[in-house]
């Protein structure tokens, strides 16, 4: 127990502030606003896979280490699209996720946002539309935003994340 | 012991149970040794393969002309057989080689709904990477399907017949394929009574986005970037098997400095994902300190990854005939100097980990997954390792610049997720200990020499040891230096089915950790 609580003390605090970028800084300052006021200061994302390479999950993934620790905006991530104020979904829509992700993007109440990241959630990236690719997740439900990236790194996550929030919402 | 000592046995054995080998060349898919056999021989030349001890590697269809070219991988020692038949495409019958290979069962009923090959005696008939969006009577991979034919409508797949458990007190727990946390897509089905698992059947293909069918067309760094999106996770070992097996196709030898870089880049994702996986095993079984640890050396290495190679995960940094970019002195420095502070971290962590009672108490005995199922299964990478399978192509059948490298590679035989945890453990330090190597004595020169595409008809093989295991890619080429084939087979295609397994007797609660600990690749499965 004293090594870990020794570890923990010499590791301290590594969670990094955002770079030092005045349309970044406004735009936190509106999101917290943003999130204090329409979300009580809490947001939910639900994350969906619906067809990713498994990449732009591991840098999702990496929003949560210390480093980003995206938790200090008010934005986790829930298991249930049931609690979710946000879909971030990526991958090209494979067909066989097509009608999981409609009865996620259902099951999530209004009014809700869509966010598409990754290049090919975005536009269908490397894969595109095939016999067994819908391509972007816009073809499949209403996106809101996009984040591109292949994949998004964390911090391109965030920004777009924080930026997302500032786009007028799709009618429920 | 000399590669291929073992093959006049075997083909002697061959001879006894009268498989005819119509051709054996060991030129034209070095370095594995080519056998064309009678498709009628298909399931006994497995049968004599298993009882002489082979492993199975993988099985797969081409289309030409008016047949089907079927090829299944076979190893013994390090060693690699191609086992080649035709069919005709108008009767494609072929005998299975599942009854004697239990880990061929999804391969070949993938091979039954790409291509059509209709298998006379394979114990499961279901389909697996069709979802009834395309028509049972259609093939993708075939000639005449056009690869963006319109899907049938949206439709659940919700008739897909599942094991059925019946008795007083079971009850089913379906899960996915859209599951709780930030992972892939993928349908669990349980049947438990009270807490116990009594039987688990994994329904996968949800992420299929037809990556071998839109290879086809494809110039050689087209497909490089595409293979490195086979499974993110593993970008480079994908991208590295890829362009292996086209530079053999095209009889191009990839310069050595560029060979120890594709290495380097080998060896940081090897760690980085191992550092990510033993900090979600400790998490799963609620030990936050370490997956936070954990997590934190992760980002620090994938950090470095973007000031030395461009990308956080390495993407597109293996190209055709080489690598990409030549880092530069500092940049090389950079990725030195990170080795010695890792080092100095894990020797902190890593005893914590070991002494760590609770975490003893959940992963201990927890998921075993037996020497012989693994072995049967053919089990790679760290689940083999951790049952008894002693298997590592870096070591085995080195692969330069393994070549001129001490590859070593842990073996476990308890075959419990503590020992998955301590393969992955051992191969942190070992990767560390290739990279000092790789590092001070990276050779001078160019980091890639001009693509020359190989004339129609050429093929290759690419085989690495990615940090999952064993990945194998094969690659055929058409008119004008495109692709007309394309298999990646990761090691997801065995590791996955041992979870089905070693689940048996856990309870529910513990299945994300022997999840976790297996890790088995979504997208680099159902392609």
């Amino acid at each position: 127990m004293l090594r870990i609580l020794n570890k923990i003390r010499q590791t301290g605090l590594i969670t990094e502030d955002l770079p030092r970028d005045a349309v970044l800084e406004q735009v936190g300052e509106q999101l917290r606003a943003g999130i204090a006021r329409q979300f009580q200061g809490s947001l939910a994302i639900r994350q969906v896979d619906a067809g990713s390479c498994n990449a732009c999950e591991l840098e999702i993934h990496a929003l949560n280490n210390g480093y980003y620790d995206i938790e200090r905006y008010g934005v986790h991530f829930v298991a249930s699209p049931r609690h979710a104020d946000v879909l971030l979904v990526t991958g090209p829509v494979s067909v066989h996720m097509e009608t999981a992700l409609l009865r996620t993007y259902e099951a999530t109440p209004a009014p809700r946002l869509v966010i598409a990241a990754g290049d090919c959630a975005a536009c269908g990236g490397e894969f595109g539309c095939s016999y067994a690719s819908r391509g972007a997740v816009s073809n499949v439900i209403p996106v809101d935003a996009v984040i591109p990236g292949c994949p998004p790194t964390p911090l391109a996550l965030l920004q777009g994340l924080l930026q997302a929030l500032q786009f007028p919402q799709t009618a429920p | 012991m000399s590669h291929f000592d073992w093959l006049s046995e075997l083909l002697a054995r061959y001879q006894d149970e009268r498989v005819l080998v119509r051709r054996g060349s060991a030129r034209e898919l070095a370095p594995a040794h080519l056998l064309e056999l009678d498709a009628e021989d298909w399931g006994r030349a497995a049968q004599v393969a298993a009882q002489f001890g082979c492993r199975w590697a993988g099985v797969w269809a081409e289309q030409h002309d008016d047949s089907l070219l079927i090829s299944a991988a076979l190893a013994y020692q390090g060693d690699h057989l191609l086992l080649r038949t035709a069919v005709p495409l108008a009767a494609p019958r072929l005998p299975s080689q599942t009854p004697y290979y239990p880990g061929a069962d999804r391969m070949e009923r993938h091979v039954q709904d790409m291509h059509g090959v209709v298998y006379s005696d394979h114990p499961d008939g279901r389909r697996w990477s069709r979802h009834n969006r395309w028509a049972a009577d259609h093939y993708p991979l075939r000639r005449d399907f056009a690869a963006d034919s319109a899907p049938l409508p949206a439709a659940p797949e919700q008739d897909y017949p599942f094991i059925q458990t019946q008795g007083a007190g079971a009850y089913e727990i379906p899960v996915g394929p859209v599951h709780a946390g930030i992972i892939e897509p993928g349908h669990f089905r349980f049947q438990a009574v009270g807490e116990m698992v009594l039987n688990l059947e994994q329904r996968l293909g949800y992420v299929h986005k037809g990556i071998e069918k839109i290879a086809e067309g494809r110039d050689a760094h087209g497909l490089a970037r595409l293979a490195g999106r086979v499974s993110g996770d593993s970008t480079v070992h994908h991208a590295w098997a890829a362009c292996m097996a086209m530079e053999r196709a095209a009889k191009i030898t990839v310069p050595p400095r560029a060979q120890a870089l594709r290495a380097v880049y080998a060896e940081r994702e090897r760690i980085a994902n191992h550092l990510g996986d033993i900090g979600a095993i400790c998490n799963d079984v609620a030990f936050a300190f370490a997956f936070q640890q954990f997590a934190r050396l992760r980002e620090l290495w994938l950090r470095d990854n973007a000031a030395c190679g461009g990308h956080r995960l390495l993407m597109d940094c293996i190209v055709p005939g080489g690598v990409a970019r030549d880092p530069d002195a500092g940049q090389l420095q950079r990725l030195r100097a990170a080795i010695d502070p890792l080092r100095r971290e894990l020797a902190t962590l890593y005893p914590i980990l070991d002494d760590h009672p609770s975490l003893e108490d959940r992963l201990a005995t927890t998921g075993v997954l037996s020497a012989e199922q693994a072995q049967r299964l053919g089990c790679l990478g760290y689940v083999g390792k951790a049952s008894g399978q002693d298997c590592d192509l870096r070591r085995d059948h080195p692969y330069a610049p393994y070549d001129r490298l001490h590859v070593p590679s842990p073996l476990f035989q308890t075959g419990d997720v503590e020992a998955r945890l301590q393969v992955r453990m051992q191969e942190v330090l070992d990767s560390l200990e290739l990279l000092v190597v790789l590092l001070d004595t990276l050779p001078d020169g160019a980091v890639h020499v001009p693509w020359q595409a190989p004339a129609a008809g050429s093929e290759g093989l690419g085989l690495v040891e990615g940090w999952r295991g064993e990945i194998l890619s094969h690659v055929r080429f058409g008119a004008d230096g495109r692709i007309a084939r394309y298999f990646p087979r990761d090691p997801s295609w065995f590791n996955w089915p041992a979870l089905e397994l070693l689940i048996h007797g856990n309870i529910v609660p513990d299945f994300p950790v022997c999840n976790k600990s297996v890790n088995g690749s979504y997208s680099g499965h159902d392609l």
